[in-house]
């Protein structure tokens, strides 16, 4: 018997309680939302999480370092390389061989998290297009998407969870010819963005569906803890990447688009929508810089060994830990614990950008037609094995 | 000065002395641990004042820090997004493992919102509570779930509403 949270014998005779999930196509993925509605209006609305509770944390505590990396593949299954990359970026600060990680690593590294970030972006833009009735977007997204899953296929082995990233390297280097692939892919796939712009972002339907609906002030984001496409939606230029400088990314040139309210208001839902499109851009704008530079001064050499820098044993300094990091959800953060004395972490906290996200959903599902309800649900692009853990 | 110091000498000067119990400040990540029942005061006095505005709560993790310590704590990792700032403050109390007894934990979200799932978490993994919080229910586990899983005494459960559970 699911639980409710409100309470029924108080119900007045215009009221109903509608369940929306957990299996529903629109809720991507096992979310349940319990209804307060007054005919076609939601008075109220209270998600139901946990359905895909996997006991990240729990695990955490038993596996060492390296053991964790595949659990962090399956938090947001469709950024697996970019979870990775922040879990490695904080063991290896944690260690202090930060520093030490070869210049071709962190390009790689950057390199597949931003075709990450286009696939994951892809899913997003596609399924949000289905959940308002446009279907060609969704095939359209998927076909474009393939082509990185094969990518990451040839360099992983895996195409969705790659455990590619490795603490202190790379589990290989990657393929001979990847580089041309994506320099091929670029070409490619940025007309692709243009042809979906015309289908989508500037199709009259999909825009009186989602301009001016689900407003997402920006006092309200920040105070709800959203980041990512949700914060920049809603005009604030914050992204990880340029506040902390990790990694390779104040060497690359790019620009962080924010909402401007073009179709409607700041913080809509064609914003945090429009926003993603235009990172799509940037990231692409990224990954000509990093190939540019994978063929020229950082080239392939025989001698070259991305898991040179591993630790043999990765037993951290007795400390505690917080690391951040943008994945295309948002802020992933990662709080380690170690104890110094064995590779297994004491503690360690994962704090998910869907989690924080998702959380402001009944504040935004206030008032709203249930059928908005669903594009306000679509535009937070939330996953569910992120939100549960 | 930097932006940990600006922080310990405006709650020091603001609210007390007393108000901050430790401070780790030799740690790559320096951290305030703050006297339990004040950390609200803490926490909204450092969202408000002009010079940290610490306006976005990144991470509030319980955590329990052994069966031979008998102390649980919450950690609590604040960002400033004018300042593009990061704090860490903590509060650490007693727990007895044997009656489950230990205070309860003044709540954050009348400061920030997004402390309300996580406090919910904290509240469902480790039986932390958190005095006048909205809506103290279990966010992760179901409701009927017996005991905290992230305690370090917990007992694996072996059957869940008479079912087995298989590893």
């Amino acid at each position: 018997m699911a639980e409710l949270k409100t309470d029924i014998s108080t119900l007045k005779s215009e009221e109903m309680i509608l369940n929306m999930g957990p299996q529903h196509p629109s809720m991507h993925g096992v979310l349940r939302l319990e209804l307060l509605t007054d005919g076609e209006i939601v008075k109220d609305c209270v998600p139901h999480i946990g359905y895909l509770h996997r006991c990240f944390e729990k695990h955490a505590e038993k596996l060492s370092y390296g053991q964790i990396i595949p659990f962090a593949d399956r938090m947001d299954y469709l950024t697996s390389m970019n979870n990775d990359h922040v879990f490695v970026m904080g063991v290896e600060r944690m260690l202090g061989i930060d520093k030490e990680i070869p210049k071709r690593v962190e390009y790689i590294r950057v390199l597949v998290c931003e075709l990450n970030r286009i696939a994951s972006h892809l899913v997003a833009i596609g399924t949000y297009g289905m959940d308002i009735g446009a279907w060609t977007p969704f095939f359209w997204c998927f076909r474009d998407r393939e082509h990185i899953m094969n990518m990451f296929e040839w360099a992983s082995g895996a195409r969705l969870l790659y455990n590619y990233i490795w603490v202190g390297g790379l589990f290989f280097d990657i393929p001979v010819g990847f580089e041309d692939r994506c320099k091929e892919f670029v070409d490619y796939f940025r007309p692709k963005i243009d042809e979906l712009d015309t289908i989508l972002t500037e199709n009259s339907i999909f825009v009186n569906r989602t301009a001016n609906v689900g407003v997402l002030p920006l006092n309200v984001a920040i105070n709800y803890g959203c980041s990512g496409p949700m914060l920049r939606g809603s005009g604030l230029k914050w992204d990880l990447r340029r506040v902390d400088n990790y990694s390779v990314y104040p060497e690359l040139d790019f620009d962080i688009p924010a909402g401007k309210g073009i179709a409607g208001t700041t913080g809509d839902c064609w914003d945090r929508y429009w926003v993603r499109v235009q990172e799509m851009r940037e990231s692409l704008k990224i990954i000509e810089q990093c190939v540019e530079r994978l063929q020229k001064d950082l080239k392939r050499s025989p001698d070259f060994d991305p898991r040179a820098k591993m630790p043999k044993k990765c037993i951290p300094k007795a400390q505690d830990f917080y690391i951040r990091g943008e994945i295309p959800k948002g802020e992933l953060g990662y709080y380690f614990i170690a104890d110094g004395k064995t590779e297994i972490p004491f503690r360690c906290k994962a704090r998910s950008a869907s989690f924080s996200n998702l959380s402001v959903l009944p504040e935004l599902a206030k008032g709203v037609m249930i059928s908005d309800l669903i594009a306000i649900l679509g535009s937070i692009d939330i996953v569910l094995g992120e939100v549960d853990r | 000065m930097n932006h940990f110091e600006t922080a310990r000498q405006l709650i020091s000067v603001t609210l007390g002395s007393d108000t901050i119990v430790a401070e780790d400040a030799a740690q790559l990540q320096p951290s305030l641990t703050i006297r339990t029942e004040r950390i609200a005061e803490v926490c909204l006095l450092l969202r408000d004042h002009p010079d940290t505005y610490y306006d976005f709560l990144s991470s509030l993790s319980g955590v329990d820090y052994g069966t031979e310590q008998a102390a649980m704590g919450v950690v609590y990792h604040l960002a400033s997004i004018p300042y593009k700032t990061q704090l860490t403050l903590k509060v650490r109390f007693p727990f007895d493992r044997e009656s489950g007894h230990m205070p309860e934990v003044p709540t954050t979200v009348n400061v920030w919102k997004s402390a309300d799932w996580h406090e919910r978490e904290a509240f469902d993994l480790f039986g932390i509570r958190f005095q006048d919080h909205p809506d103290l229910r279990r966010i992760l586990c179901p409701a009927d779930w017996e005991g905290h899983p992230l305690r370090k005494d917990y007992k694996t459960a072996e059957t869940y509403q008479g079912i087995k559970i298989d590893f």
